[in-house]
């Protein structure tokens, strides 16, 4: 019966791995390969696809929009969440407990509730399609994810360390940028890989907030199933080069997500 | 941990706040304010008291987009939690495999929502998919396009496929904080496999999986982009799930006193639901 159990896990990653692998041969095939044969790999390989992608820039800016949105909501949910999380971790308020639920209710809220308020909203601010409208929508569901998550790492952290940092004469500030943070860098890692990872793969807010400058790729992509036909070559290899950052984001923190699910906070 | 009392913490808090309530309050407030109104274009609204609310609570439409929603988070959460469970405890513990098999198996889940869905659309179609292709030289009559019971068959293992390993994670983190003194004293016990399982193993894992219900039944209630992309939830109305329907009604059709009546109705039953579970496990926490 062991001697078998690696079965489940191997079938379980081919059954995971069999639909990316069809995109990544069908992103090697001309469209009229695609529609009229049908084969397990690319018969006539090409690159052009992928060649279309890097050449325009309706394209490839689709990319940099989205990892820009990515990056500054990343930064911005776990600056925000920092001090916010020590607080939770450290202290009694007034309305704590109220304040903390409230935070995961807006983790609860489903993005499409928000979707017409946004417009209208970022629209009346004069942010509409601007990169930063998405960063700050999308603090919506990874503030409070940010601030669960990292305080889960900082209550683990002993108050003794806080402590002693006062009596040997430390700042709070100096204290919380030279010992707090260090200490804790791990669960800051995690922090931002999740913050990524919810930025990067939605769509819903992202399309809505923009029209043309700060388009995400995602929905640039939505474009070649309604003009030119279904050109689905180069959907294919739009969606491959999607997988990339994820990929590469996973293979930094590959040590700690194990870490970061142990804390039963994501 | 023993926190102490200290009110100007609050300082601490007031950017999350302020960012938070920015996304959430300005714009919940005005979904409020489109509840109660009628409005006819050009800024002129008028009082409706509670009639959208009625009109929502009565339309078919309605309720059918929320019956399919619960069947298909009910049929979700009942292949994903076994499934997940049982690949966790089969996963190596030690050595080259943990890490390719837990890069492999997060893969899925940093892959775009629509090109999740865009890629299962071409995974599946009837004559150049893998998928349908397999199916229909096996003998089956698949097209997901035209089939409702196919077209479910789809949306739902596109979830399975997408979040499977979610569950997996959180129950493999659970296992992994399980102390070895609890499977040697099974072991001097006699204990089966089963009774491993079912005494230590499922007990320590209750909160995450307390947790990975939690998730699973939040994101799939508000699940939109995957299968609007993969079936645009057709045939018919089939796979019109509550996100769908809203979006159609707010943003399509643009009614929005009933979209924003139906959010609301919307929004309280996920958070209803999410409270009942939060509680259970701050309960456990407190322990």
């Amino acid at each position: 019966m062991n001697k078998f159990k690696w079965l489940v896990p191997t079938i379980y990653i081919l059954f995971l791995m069999l639909p990316i692998y069809w995109l990544i041969n069908m992103s090697f095939k001309t469209t009229s390969e695609i529609i009229n044969t049908y084969s397990l790999w690319p018969r006539q390989f090409t690159i052009e696809n992928y060649v279309t992608i890097f050449t325009d820039s309706t394209w490839y800016m689709g990319y940099v929009n989205s990892i820009t949105y990515t990056v500054f909501n990343t930064i911005i949910s776990v600056s925000a969440a920092l001090p916010a999380a020590y607080a939770f971790s450290r202290y009694k308020f007034l309305g704590d407990k109220h304040l903390f639920f409230w935070l995961l209710t807006n983790r609860m809220a489903p993005p499409a509730v928000f979707a017409l308020p946004f417009f209208q909203f970022y629209s009346s601010v004069n942010l509409f399609d601007t990169h930063i409208a998405i960063a700050l929508s999308h603090c919506l569901f990874n503030i409070p994810l940010a601030v669960w998550i990292l305080e889960g790492f900082m209550s683990s952290v002993p108050k003794e360390l806080d402590e002693t940092a006062y009596v040997d004469g430390y700042s709070f500030g100096r204290f919380f940028f030279k010992i707090f943070i260090p200490t804790i860098a791990a669960g800051i890692g995690i922090t931002m890989f999740f913050c990524f990872m919810f930025s990067w793969v939605e769509l819903l807010l992202a399309k809505t907030l923009t029209a043309t400058i700060a388009k995400p790729i995602a929905a640039i992509m939505t474009r070649t199933s309604s003009s030119a036909g279904y050109e689905l070559g180069l959907l294919a290899a739009a969606g491959t080069l999607t997988i990339i950052p994820g990929a590469v984001v996973i293979y930094f923190v590959r040590n700690y997500i194990a870490k970061g699910f142990a804390m039963g906070r994501v | 941990m023993n926190k102490t009392l200290n009110q100007k913490a609050w300082y601490f808090v007031i950017p999350v706040f302020v960012l938070v309530a920015f996304n959430a309050v300005v714009p919940l407030m005005t979904v409020v304010n489109y509840s109660f109104q009628e409005t006819f274009g050009s800024n002129v609204f008028t009082w409706e008291g509670t009639r959208w609310f009625k009109q929502i609570l009565h339309s078919e439409r309605f309720h059918a987009a929320l019956g399919r929603q619960f069947l298909f988070t009910f049929i979700i959460l009942l292949i994903q939690l076994p499934l997940g469970i049982g690949i966790a405890l089969t996963m190596p513990k030690k050595g080259w495999g943990v890490p390719v098999c837990l890069i492999l198996m997060s893969m899925p889940l940093l892959i775009p929502w629509n090109v999740v869905g865009a890629m299962w659309n071409i995974f599946a179609l009837p004559e150049i998919g893998f998928l349908g292709h397999s199916l229909n030289s096996l003998g089956f009559d698949y097209n997901f396009t035209q089939q409702v019971g196919d077209a479910w068959f789809t949306t739902v293992l596109m979830d399975v496929w997408h979040w499977t390993s979610l569950v997996v994670l959180l129950s493999y983190a659970g296992l992994n904080s399980i102390q070895p003194a609890y499977y040697q004293a099974a072991e001097i016990d006699g204990a089966s496999r089963w009774d491993v399982f079912r005494y230590i193993e499922l007990p320590k894992m209750k909160k995450v999986l307390t947790l990975a219900i939690l998730l699973r039944f939040m994101d799939s209630f508000m699940i939109y982009t995957e299968p609007f992309v993969l079936t645009g939830g057709g045939p018919g109305n089939s796979t019109v799930f509550l996100s769908i329907d809203l979006v159609k009604m707010a943003l399509g059709q643009f009614d929005l006193g009933p979209a924003a009546a139906m959010s609301l109705i919307y929004f309280f039953i996920v958070l209803l639901v999410c409270w009942i579970f939060y509680n259970l496990m701050m309960k456990d926490e407190v322990k």
